[in-house]
């Protein structure tokens, strides 16, 4: 399988370059004081609210994650040239942007594994189910999961991954932000606006351990649909 | 064998190559030459597979590179003008990767990268990190790529481009090496490289094929080439005996011996002598003139690529 020799070697890069663990610190950091002086609070509260904020402020970390592990994905090969190697040697457009997304997708689950200290911190010293906290992972992997796709579509588009990471952020952005659109759009195009929006709609049930099919769809539909772009994006690169 | 056909390349409205037609044979080393922006990298990437052209078709062994990619890739290794290279690996994780990308199985995955590895002169630095290696090592692990999965078909854009005299020796070498068991395509601006290298030359200008053929081939039917005689005698009784065979000019004056340079093909060398003896003058050298494929290239590229048709041939 080309794609997974591709997500191999993406996935040894980051682990071998500062780059990866860099991002990975700082967004841990920042998580953690996230959680400590935000999601902990100052009163008493109940261990699922204290969890639940815990998957909230988890939720945006992960977007950020995602756009900052996606940007090298293709606009570092075109940059660097090598990308010709892959046009080159006998594998199809899709096999690249599986085996990047699959890289990212991994690497995040590094940083999403290294994130479960908190949890097991408010399991410990509370009363919150394994439920839950599975619910809630599942939730940002698949956030993370949309968000990395869309990302990869963006450093497919760009020419160095500062622009990947703009782009990037741009799209999911405007995609959060759609829940806006749908306040002052009349129906029943509010409801589609509500629908397409990335985190209003279908991330809140995942962070109250709730699992919707719906929303389960919605992600993965907005992985394949992202990944689909990037793959033509990929190939229309090869006329120009 | 390789068959180009009509191959045209258009970035907008700009033509980078138009209708650009040639094959090339089994084993043959062909030299591709060009001055910049005459279109050498875009053909060499349409080629490679990289690029897609506007129209035209490229048959690589029966397999056609726009209907049948997989086969053609399978088939060719691609050394782009900048080599593909990942910083963060060793050469030889390099290597093994990019051999199993181009389908060789895992299994031998390890020994065709020593293969490639022993000819291109990697073997010292199989372990060392890409990003640590100088110039010419970069590019020579940029060949290594390009034939680790033994393409019958290599691809080579500019490999000796920043290489010192020692290691464009090396890279002739190698390319040499290569010679019957890999049909080569190369591309240069050193010209004695390609003049020592190739087997046949395709020279293309403003997109388009001016000239193809062996050297001699296009030196005789050019009419082109030089020849160098050495006389002893007087100055204007030379000149105006060799006027006869082409333009003269006077390379050097060394006490009584002159040194003269005649325009004209080698081939006319016998008329030369005749002309130097009938004017009562000592023949002290003649020969064909040095660099004939740079005058070669000039006159095809300079005359704005309106080559004789017959050139064409």
């Amino acid at each position: 399988m080309k794609a997974l020799l591709i997500a191999r070697r993406e996935l040894a890069g980051y682990l071998r370059t500062l780059s990866g663990y860099i991002i990975i610190a700082a967004i841990l950091a920042l998580n953690g004081l996230f959680f400590n002086a935000f999601a902990l609070g100052k009163a008493a509260e109940r261990s699922a609210t204290v969890l639940s904020n815990f998957f909230y402020y988890s939720s945006g970390f992960t977007i950020v994650a995602s756009v900052f592990i996606s940007m090298r994905l293709l606009a570092e090969e075109r940059q660097a040239g090598t990308l010709s190697l892959l046009y080159s040697s006998p594998l199809k457009d899709r096999d690249i942007i599986l085996g990047k997304y699959l890289a990212g997708l991994a690497f995040l689950a590094v940083y999403l594994v290294c994130t479960l200290y908190m949890p097991l911190l408010i399991m410990v010293n509370g009363k919150v189910s394994a439920g839950h906290i599975f619910a809630g992972y599942l939730g940002l992997l698949l956030l993370g999961s949309a968000s990395l796709a869309v990302g990869t579509f963006g450093s497919a588009l760009a020419r160095n991954q500062v622009m990947a990471a703009i782009l990037t952020a741009v799209m999911l952005v405007a995609l959060i932000l759609s829940w806006l659109v749908a306040r002052i759009a009349e129906q029943p195009l509010a409801n589609v606006f509500s629908a397409l929006s990335l985190w209003n709609q279908h991330f809140p049930p995942f962070q109250a351990g709730l699992v919707h099919v719906r929303d389960v769809a919605y992600y993965l539909l907005l992985t394949y649909v992202a990944l689909f772009a990037a793959t033509r994006v990929l190939e229309a690169r090869r006329w120009r | 064998m390789i068959q180009v056909e009509g191959l045209t390349k258009y970035y907008g409205e700009h033509a980078a190559i138009r209708d650009l037609a040639f094959t090339i044979n089994k084993g043959e080393v062909i030299g591709f030459l060009g001055l910049n922006g005459a279109g050498k990298s875009t053909t060499l990437k349409i080629l490679g597979c990289v690029l897609l052209p506007t129209s035209g078709r490229v048959v690589i062994d029966g397999y056609d590179a726009l209907r049948d990619p997989h086969e053609v890739r399978k088939r060719i290794g691609f050394l782009p003008d900048t080599p593909p290279l990942y910083d963060e690996m060793t050469v030889g994780e390099y290597l093994a990767f990019v051999a199993q990308l181009r389908e060789v199985p895992a299994s031998e995955a390890r020994a065709r990268v020593l293969e490639a590895e022993e000819k291109t002169g990697l073997r010292e630095v199989d372990g060392a990190l890409i990003s640590t290696l100088s110039h010419g090592y970069r590019q020579r692990v940029g060949v290594a790529q390009a034939l680790v999965h033994r393409p019958a078909f290599l691809i080579l854009d500019e490999p000796t481009s920043g290489l010192d005299p020692a290691q464009i020796r090396g890279m002739r070498e190698l390319i040499r090496g290569l010679k019957g068991t890999h049909t080569v395509l190369v591309s240069s601006h050193i010209l004695p490289e390609i003049s020592e290298t190739c087997d046949r030359l395709v020279i293309i200008h403003g997109g388009q094929l001016v000239a193809q053929g062996a050297e001699e081939e296009l030196a005789r039917k050019l009419g082109g080439g030089s020849i160098e005689v050495e006389v002893r005698g007087e100055k204007e009784k030379a000149v105006a005996a060799l006027s006869g065979v082409g333009p003269v000019s006077v390379a050097f004056e060394d006490g009584g011996v002159l040194g003269l340079r005649v325009e004209a093909s080698p081939e006319l060398r016998p008329r030369v002598a005749q002309a130097v003896v009938g004017a009562g003058l000592e023949l002290l050298r003649l020969d064909r003139g040095a660099q004939r494929l740079e005058s070669i290239f000039l006159r095809l590229t300079q005359a704005g690529g309106s080559a004789s048709p017959e050139v064409l041939s």
